[in-house]
């Protein structure tokens, strides 16, 4: 029940191909991660959709293989 | 809408003006990140009713699908969906949390 941190920057970068991405280990276990990702495609989205945008993304993982996954998405400033 | 578990759903989030799915109780959170949003709302002051989905199989898995969000705990005002723990954090940390409060005729008295 775990996720590697190169295989959610994968999905999220085929998802978002202009995006900046950085991915951080926040238990060592696999588990926990924190990920930042800067997009284009969040200009003017509510937060909780460019959210629902990451989770889509990662195609169903989020919740089930990979339990946690604290976001923070925006527009390049 | 004749799904029974979404029913039941929208029958809680009409229900309190602030509703919040959970892991375990606000007494009792069973999860950080439920017990990090329960923190926020009683900080904030705010009344909320609240449901125990590890308690509720159905509405465990129900809720995901209702609100297209994989995870609990999950916050609703007046019947709309804010967000997850991440959210609502980071909302209260900025004051847009209390300002969507306020905006929906909420009171919010310091704790």
């Amino acid at each position: 029940m775990a996720m590697q941190a190169n295989e959610i920057e994968a999905l999220i970068k085929a998802a978002f191909p202009d995006a900046k991405i950085e991915i951080e280990d926040l238990a060592g276990d696999n588990d926990h991660y924190a990920a930042t990702v800067v997009s284009e495609a969040f200009r003017g989205v509510p937060r909780v959709r460019q959210h629902q945008m990451v989770y889509a993304a990662l195609q169903g993982r989020m919740g089930g293989e990979l339990h946690a996954l604290a976001l923070q998405t925006s527009a390049p400033e | 809408m004749d799904n029974p578990v979404f029913v039941e759903i929208q029958n809680h989030i009409e229900g309190s003006d602030v509703f919040l799915f959970m892991k375990g109780t606000p007494l009792f959170p069973q999860c950080g990140f439920s017990a990090r949003v329960v923190q926020i709302l009683k900080h904030s002051g705010v009344p909320f009713a609240s449901l125990n989905v590890l308690e509720n199989a159905e509405i465990r898995e129900g809720i995901k699908s209702f609100s297209n969000w994989p995870t609990i705990p999950q916050l609703y005002v007046k019947g709309e969906f804010i967000g997850g723990c991440d959210i609502v954090a980071e909302m209260y940390q900025t004051g847009e949390l209390q300002a969507l409060l306020e905006e929906k005729g909420i009171t919010q008295n310091a704790a």
